[in-house]
């Protein structure tokens, strides 16, 4: 191309471009599922096609290094994205304390109304709203209903504690591994931990603990919970050479039928039958849930719930279009959509009336019938006490460490933080 | 380091004049390099270690000697140290005179020493990360290599990574496997630098093949065995990527390094300040030795 042929082609191009840049936003996200991704690159190109000179993009950085770089990301001027992904909690506060988010407090208020409470209220510190969610979880046990019939447990008598244990010696006797899970990786035990917390202390418990009160994590609660899940380490319920499975190997498992239960969160349901050996799986009918049991005399419902929150959460320097496209994005048309495609249990209320898939219906309709939800602990706490709580889990389950040894570790990491 | 710095000061003898003017031109850039990419982020190293800092906003809580009084008594760090310990032993016991031995027999032009030579240094070559995932498959108890054995005698599988007691085992095996072929390949270039005249000689006079061994190559290998051994050391403290993939420093903490230590508790914890920590007291180990190590056995090399 000639010189003159190229200045008046630049010349067309400025002159059919608008005037000013365009506005570039980034999302940064986490998110595997390509469902999920679906959704939201839709909504990024709905917008830019609404929005003239707004380019929403959502760019995907993988969870360990999304972790690693965001300090020094938000730091500087280039590289910092207007949205990116959180699962509240911790980190989410020590983003807040270092200046990071931007106060939408004044904007989000009309979307705030349109979803579950549970999760509009785990991303406030303060009462001041720093970010919008989009998504809740549920963990749960997915059992296998063969092996269940195979051993003669039947689901629907699993009420309590003792219930529970009951069925894992049935299906011990049976010969069967009663459940799998993949402690290589540590936070999969930490569920089991969480839960008995919560089936014990009840909502307050995780709180009160934070709060440094009656021994903060040295209380009777939080020893007792070790002491219930070190009971269900002692039957030996879990497959052979557990300690070094990894989450997705045991989920494999579970998919071959290697093992009847695995508590985890819904994303095991995607999973199960592409990491197992014949890449199918269990059928969808043959997977039932079965809700974390209560122990008897302790304070939680069985209706308490554990699971994630994720949403977005937007950079102090912004422009005020970031915080219109995740006003564009929280509407219940998007919601809607994710339902319908089973990427994910979206938070707007309703929306899950859209959902098809039987299991998840189940799952959206236990969270939405939460009496109180819990975010995951080791999200809740941030990376430095959750991860404690994720190892002495794993070392309770296996008998190698005293369920007080193990609440006076946690609480020791609470006081070093 | 110590050759390139001859280079430099023998010219600069020479022609002062010249070498001031090559040193104010050339230094400059060498040494804002140096001082960005080395000196400063090891200050600030140092500098972090004194905060408790979760790595968001600027280091505020100033803790003082805290961080290192963590280390002081904590059971997962001694390991972590021990562990160390084990793999320098095990280098400098074990894959150093395993090296030598086979590099023996490789070095001299007996048909097919090529091949051999390549097939030992093949590992070498494998990225960490990939051996630590093709050993982790090798360990299973399911369908790796104990399951063959486990099977054949009719025992219940056995899960070397999920056994506390022995699975730093498996990391031993996996850093000879890795590392074996490229000591080897040092010593092989150091026998084939000996002059085969000394050893003829020495034949004639009547020396056994021990004697020969003993008092000719050996000594003249010497500072091929030197530098081994240094390579051995230092990247036995700085081990890291073979332990993710394989154990993750599991079970119970029992199979980390220093360097997987200042990962899993400083950076994935966010714990800045605490893992800085670690790193200092890594660096002071390992500068100690390098210089120490120098001085009193490379100071002739």
């Amino acid at each position: 191309m000639s010189l003159s042929r190229f200045a008046f082609a630049a010349a067309l191009a400025t002159l059919a471009a608008p005037a000013f840049a365009d506005t570039n936003i980034t999302v940064l996200h986490v998110s595997e599922n390509k469902a999920q991704v679906a959704v939201w690159d839709k909504a990024a190109a709905d917008y830019n096609a609404q929005q003239k000179g707004v380019n929403v993009q959502f760019k995907y950085l993988e969870n360990e290094a999304f972790k690693a770089k965001l300090p020094t990301m938000l730091q500087s001027q280039d590289s910092r994205p207007e949205l990116f992904y959180s699962w509240a909690g911790g980190v989410m506060q020590a983003q807040n304390r270092a200046g990071f988010l931007k106060d939408l407090t004044a904007d989000v208020g009309s979307v705030q109304s349109t979803m579950v409470p549970a999760a509009v209220d785990a991303f406030k510190i303060d009462g001041k709203t720093v970010g919008v969610p989009f998504e809740m979880g549920l963990v749960a046990f997915y059992y296998n209903k063969k092996l269940f019939e195979k051993a003669g447990v039947k689901a629907e008598d699993i009420k309590t504690w003792e219930d529970f244990l009951g069925a894992v010696k049935k299906l011990k006797a049976a010969g069967i591994t009663p459940i799998v899970v993949g402690a290589g990786d540590k936070w999969p035990m930490h569920f089991y931990y969480s839960y008995l917390v919560m089936r014990i202390g009840g909502e307050h418990a995780l709180v009160d603990a934070k709060a440094g009160k009656d021994g903060g994590f040295k209380n009777a609660t939080f020893v007792e919970a070790g002491k219930r899940l070190r009971e269900l380490g002692a039957l030996e319920p879990f497959q052979p050479g557990f300690l070094s499975t990894k989450h997705t190997e045991s989920t494999g498992m579970f998919g071959d039928g290697k093992g009847a239960m695995d508590l985890m969160g819904q994303w095991l349901l995607g999973m199960q039958a592409p990491y197992s050996t014949s890449g199918k799986g269990l059928p969808e009918e043959d997977i039932g849930i079965l809700t974390f049991p209560v122990v008897s005399g302790g304070k939680g419902r069985a209706t308490d719930t554990l699971g994630g929150i994720n949403g977005w959460l937007v950079t102090k320097t912004a422009p005020p279009e970031a915080v219109d496209f995740l006003k564009f994005f929280s509407q219940e048309k998007y919601a809607h959509e994710a339902a319908a495609t089973g990427a994910y249990i979206p938070v707007v209320k309703g929306a899950n009336a859209a959902i098809t898939n039987p299991l998840f219906k189940r799952l959206a309709s236990e969270l939405a019938a939460t009496t109180y939800h819990q975010n995951y602990f080791d999200q809740d706490l941030g990376p430095s006490v959750g991860r404690v709580i994720n190892d002495i889990s794993v070392a309770v389950a296996a008998g190698e460490m005293t369920p007080e040894a193990a609440a006076a570790a946690i609480q020791e990491a609470a006081e070093q933080q | 380091m110590s050759k390139a710095q001859t280079t430099y000061v023998e010219p600069a003898r020479r022609m002062s004049a010249n070498g001031w003017a090559t040193l104010v031109i050339f230094l400059p850039p060498a040494l804002l390099l140096f001082t960005i990419f080395v000196a400063l982020p090891m200050a600030e190293a140092g500098w972090y270690s004194f905060f408790n800092w979760d790595g968001y906003g600027r280091p505020e809580k100033f803790i003082a000697l805290k961080n290192y009084g963590y280390l002081v008594g904590n059971a997962t760090f001694n390991r972590s140290l021990i562990n160390n310990g084990f793999i320098i032993v095990v280098s400098l016991l074990v894959q150093l005179p395993c090296a030598l031995g086979v590099a023996m027999m490789v070095a001299g032009r007996i048909t097919g020493a090529a091949w051999f030579r390549m097939i030992f240094f093949l590992p070498y070559v494998l990225a960490d990360v990939a051996a630590g995932l093709i050993w982790r498959f090798m360990f299973d108890g399911s369908y790796g290599l104990p399951s063959l054995i486990t099977g054949a005698l009719g025992l219940a599988p056995y899960y070397l990574l999920a056994d506390k007691t022995w699975a730093f085992s498996a990391v031993l095996i996996v850093i000879l496997w890795k590392y074996f072929g490229f000591h080897m390949m040092l010593y092989v270039a150091g026998l084939q630098g000996i002059d085969k005249s000394l050893l003829e000689a020495a034949e004639m006079d009547g020396a056994s093949a021990v004697q020969r061994f003993r008092y000719i190559t050996l000594p003249l290998l010497g500072p091929m065995i030197r530098l081994s051994i240094f390579f051995s050391v230092v990247g036995a403290l700085q081990l890291f990527d073979i332990i993710v993939p394989l154990t993750g420093g599991g079970p119970f903490e029992t199979t980390n390094t220093m360097v997987s230590f200042l990962y899993y508790f400083g950076i994935t914890r966010m714990r800045v300040g605490f893992g800085s920590a670690v790193g200092v007291v890594l660096f002071v180990i390992c500068v100690t030795f390098a210089f120490g190590y120098r001085r009193l056995f490379m100071r002739d090399d």
